[in-house]
């Protein structure tokens, strides 16, 4: 039998320095005790531990996640911690996947070991209570807090970064931690009543606590699997919880028994909300009215109407499909990705974007969500009917000499039925009101193309199409 | 008026707001020795909990429950009777270092009554966040509710200041927020989460690009919504399809659901019932198979629109799909694992990391976390199949049914 005693309850790089030299002396875990200085002397431990082995007589490796499990589970409470970790090391050295394996009865127990070690760091976390001691400058900061497990060197570093400004100490039976602004010590346990019984705050907390407390909503299991019990004898908030769950349904009773009173009578507003932007013209008061549009159910689902954009001497209006994620987000055409294809195009093609008015068939998203985007869908026929009286409408606004439709939905938009595309793309087509129409490819399309080959040739037909209206912008200058 | 009697009007007229989560934003601390506080990324920290189940992590506040707005569902409405407050913004600075410095709290939510305008209101909310942030280099968590409308300007300084930014829908339908609460425009609200999602997008391109320019901070823990359930006549379908809106439209973190509560001073418009709970409950877990767990919509709530009460959504997917089951746990795949009564998210990773090295046996299911009684009927494990004709027992169903049990307080 070997006999290890580690310095104290905490002494992880003891525990792993004998551990190795157990693994490497071949002693199998049920040859080793282990024991902590000064700890609950073991009934059969020796008058002095085992000579400890050479320190430095070779490594072997082991998976990271034990070693972080082992780092954790250590500070557990349980007397059997040392050996159950030995012997889980002891398997592992033939075994790195058993490490993985859940169901393996040592894994589970390690695993549950350090889940409870970091809960209860996490509860400390949350439940300590500093008392301030003196005032302003001169304050001094001071817990008590009752840890499960021996996690006061663990949570400490936390409070340390998080009140970095301020000198503070943790004090609980086990071990106390102290800093002093700059660096972090320990000190041996106290008492209870070495901490300070009170502080100036509480009371403005407590009444915190009754007030956000909802007693309509009573539900007190929920709060206890949160906060145990156990932990309630140090919080300055546990005191009130009894009355207020017995008032609780008293209250609750008395609010839905009082009939409703008679609302008293609104004050005066300090001021006037501020009144609507009157329309500076016919397309702004268009604009405005589109905004409201319930012509088909697509508004329901999108975030706003996205009404056409340019001058409105415009001698080119240029008609896309519909606005996509980033339109329908930011409320104006075309500034997502085939915006950005499509300013690309003009440019090639010598067209002034500046002087063209671009708009889109149907003016709200049509979409489905999935998880955190959403699938753009293909306007309905009904849908594009219902929309093209605001195309009308910006047409008679806008008067262009020349509509330049790109893609099938638009082309349905500008000639009120379906259109191929294929047999009318890239030619003048005279519309009866005496306007001139082109047909193109809309810029999606060709951000969808898979083939680089295809992409390149596809775009190239894109910017002789769009060239066919740069030639007609530089022949009409308008007569302003 | 002294502080702690505004701040008891100013908590309860807050206490509405289901929002109290303090997680999901950047690590920071103070060990640079300039001011206070720090923030864990990932989870935050519940500092304590009411009896109504609920974590108290920030102070959670109004500036001021005056409101011109007359909003039937709200308790601080224009014409209702309750005693009105208002906070100066040193005083709700001070309570927030005072109780953060006793670690009470993670930080502060603020949001507010609107006074004035939307501009006025909300440059009082980001004026306190801003005393914090630039005099007292508070870096513990702050969210604040972002007012509809409000100026772009503001709005980019709100998201410099606060980890969080949320506005509330407050209705899953826009007829009734029309309805109950005229003043308020959907579409504003829409707009203004649409704004703000831009610029998180923005926020996040320029952290993810390494340009040497400092990116410009924005609500580095994302937007959240809440919805009140009960107060108007919305299904849970019309209700969960408007939050699979949301989180696909603007991003949000989290969508919020509010069981209506009786509120003092009631209107007459209004259900004065008992908040309902439990259906809150069942919407938090439907919410949850939609983000985490690969469900939609459709498949959740069947034609009754309702979800069941006396079992979860997930279980009653299962019983409506029995010809999908029984799975054979060591074979099935991640998504169809997820599908699984009582099978979490980890324990199906625990599941498919065990069964790579050995094989799962029945004994094996209580380390793996898993309630061994719901799941039964659906697996197939090595030593386990369920009986045949099992899965189209009638009475499957009344095995899941919670026993009637007598209410008790636990004391």
């Amino acid at each position: 039998m070997q006999y290890i005693t580690l310095d104290t309850e905490t002494d992880f790089d003891g525990w792993r320095k004998a551990a190795r030299s157990l693994v490497l002396h071949h002693v199998p875990p049920t040859d080793a005790t282990w024991t902590v200085q000064g700890g609950e002397a073991e009934l059969f431990a020796p008058p002095a531990p085992s000579p400890i082995f050479e320190v430095n007589d070779g490594t072997f490796n082991v998976s990271a996640k034990f070693v972080e499990l082992a780092k954790a589970a250590i500070l557990h409470r349980d007397g059997e911690r040392f050996a159950i970790l030995y012997r889980l090391l002891w398997r592992l050295k033939d075994n790195h996947d058993l490490i993985e394996v859940a169901t393996d009865p040592d894994v589970a127990q390690v695993t549950a070991m350090a889940r409870a070690v970091h809960r209860d760091e996490h509860k400390m976390h949350a439940f300590v209570r500093f008392r301030e001691i003196g005032r302003e400058r001169a304050a001094h900061y001071v817990a008590w807090f009752e840890p499960e497990h021996h996690i006061v060197e663990l949570a400490a570093p936390f409070f340390a970064k998080r009140f970095a400004d301020m000198p503070w100490s943790i004090l609980t039976p086990d071990l106390c931690a102290h800093w002093d602004g700059h660096a972090l010590s320990f000190t041996s346990g106290v008492s209870k009543n070495e901490a300070p019984g009170e502080d100036r705050l509480e009371e403005t907390w407590r009444r915190y606590y009754a007030s956000i407390f909802n007693p309509a909503r009573l539900k007190v299991k929920a709060m206890q699997t949160e906060m145990p019990k156990k932990y309630w004898r140090n919080l300055p908030e546990a005191s009130i919880i009894k009355p207020l769950i017995e008032d609780a349904e008293r209250m609750t009773g008395a609010m839905i028994a009082n009939a409703a009173t008679d609302p008293h009578k609104p004050q005066k507003r300090p001021e006037a909300p501020m009144p609507r932007k009157l329309a500076a013209d016919d397309l702004e008061a268009l604009r405005e009215e589109a905004a409201h549009c319930r012509a088909c159910p697509l508004y329901k689902d999108a975030t706003q109407t996205v009404f056409g954009e340019g001058p409105k001497d415009a001698t080119i209006m240029l008609v896309g499909e519909q606005p996509g994620d980033k339109e329908d987000l930011a409320g104006h055409p075309f500034v997502g990705p085939a915006g950005q294809m499509l300013d690309r195009a003009l440019q090639e093609a010598g067209v002034d974007r500046n002087k063209v008015y671009v708009t889109n068939a149907v003016k709200h998203f049509k979409f489905v969500p999935r998880g955190k985007i959403r699938l753009h869908q293909k306007p309905a026929t009904p849908e594009i009917r219902a929309c093209r009286q605001w195309y009308e409408r910006e047409v008679s606004v806008i008067q262009p000499e020349l509509i330049v439709a790109m893609g099938a939905t638009a082309a349905q938009s500008v000639f009120g039925k379906i259109t191929p595309i294929g047999k009318t793309r890239g030619r003048l087509i005279d519309l009866p009101d005496g306007r001139k129409a082109l047909v193109t490819v809309h810029p999606s399309y060709l951000l969808r193309l898979p083939d680089p080959e295809a992409k390149v040739l596809e775009y190239q037909r894109f910017v002789e199409d769009l060239k066919i209206a740069a030639g007609l912008q530089k022949k009409a200058p308008r007569a302003a | 008026m002294d502080v702690q009697r505004k701040l008891e009007i100013l908590a309860d007229a807050a206490k509405y707001d289901a929002s109290c989560a303090s997680s999901g934003t950047e690590k920071r601390d103070s060990s640079d020795g300039k001011g206070m506080g720090s923030t864990a990324p990932g989870m935050g920290i519940c500092h304590s909990y009411a009896p109504d189940g609920r974590c108290i992590s920030l102070l959670k506040v109004l500036l001021t429950n005056a409101c011109n707005y007359d909003c039937l569902y709200c308790v601080n409405r224009a014409s209702s009777n309750v005693p009105r407050a208002r906070f100066t913004i040193d005083e709700v600075v001070k309570l927030t270092l005072d109780f953060y410095r006793r670690n009470y709290i993670e930080g502060l939510f603020l949001s507010s009554g609107i006074i004035r305008s939307p501009d006025y209101t909300m440059e009082q909310v980001v004026s306190v966040a801003r005393k914090l942030r630039e005099e007292h280099h508070f870096r513990g968590y702050i969210h604040l509710k972002t007012i509809p409308e409000a100026d772009d300007a503001l709005i980019a300084e709100a998201g410099k200041y606060a980890d969080r930014l949320s506005i509330n829908i407050e209705m899953p339908e826009e007829t009734s927020l029309q309805q109950y609460a005229p003043e308020k425009d959907v579409r504003a609200i829409r707009r203004t989460m649409g704004r703000l999602r831009l610029k998180l997008d923005e926020a996040e391109e320029n952290r993810s690009t390494k340009t040497k320019a400092r990116p410009q901070r924005f609500a580095p823990a994302g937007q959240s919504t809440q919805m009140i359930v009960g107060a108007d006549t919305a299904s849970d379908h019309t209700i969960l399809h408007t939050s699979a809106n949301l989180y696909g439209s603007y991003r949000l973190r989290r969508v919020y659901y509010s069981a209506f509560s009786p509120i003092p001073d009631a209107s007459r418009a209004l259900p004065l019932v008992q908040p309902p709970l439990l259906r809150e409950h069942r919407l938090y877990q439907a919410d949850w198979l939609m983000r985490f767990y690969g469900f939609d919509v459709a498949e959740i709530v069947d034609d009754s629109a309702m979800l069941p009460l006396d079992i979860d959504p997930k279980l009653a997917w299962a019983l409506r799909h029995r010809d999908r089951f029984p799975l054979d746990v060591n074979r099935a795949s991640r998504e169809e694992l997820l599908r699984v009564p009582g099978f979490g998210t980890k324990a199906v990773e625990r599941i498919i990391a065990t069964r790579r090295t050995t094989t799962i046996r029945l004994s094996d299911l209580a380390r793996l976390h898993v309630p061994r009684n719901k799941a039964l009927p659906f697996i197939v494990l090595s030593d386990h199949r369920p009986a045949p004709h099992r899965l189209d027992e009638a009475r499957l169903i009344e095995r899941f049914k919670p026993k009637a049990t007598q209410l008790g307080f636990g004391f």
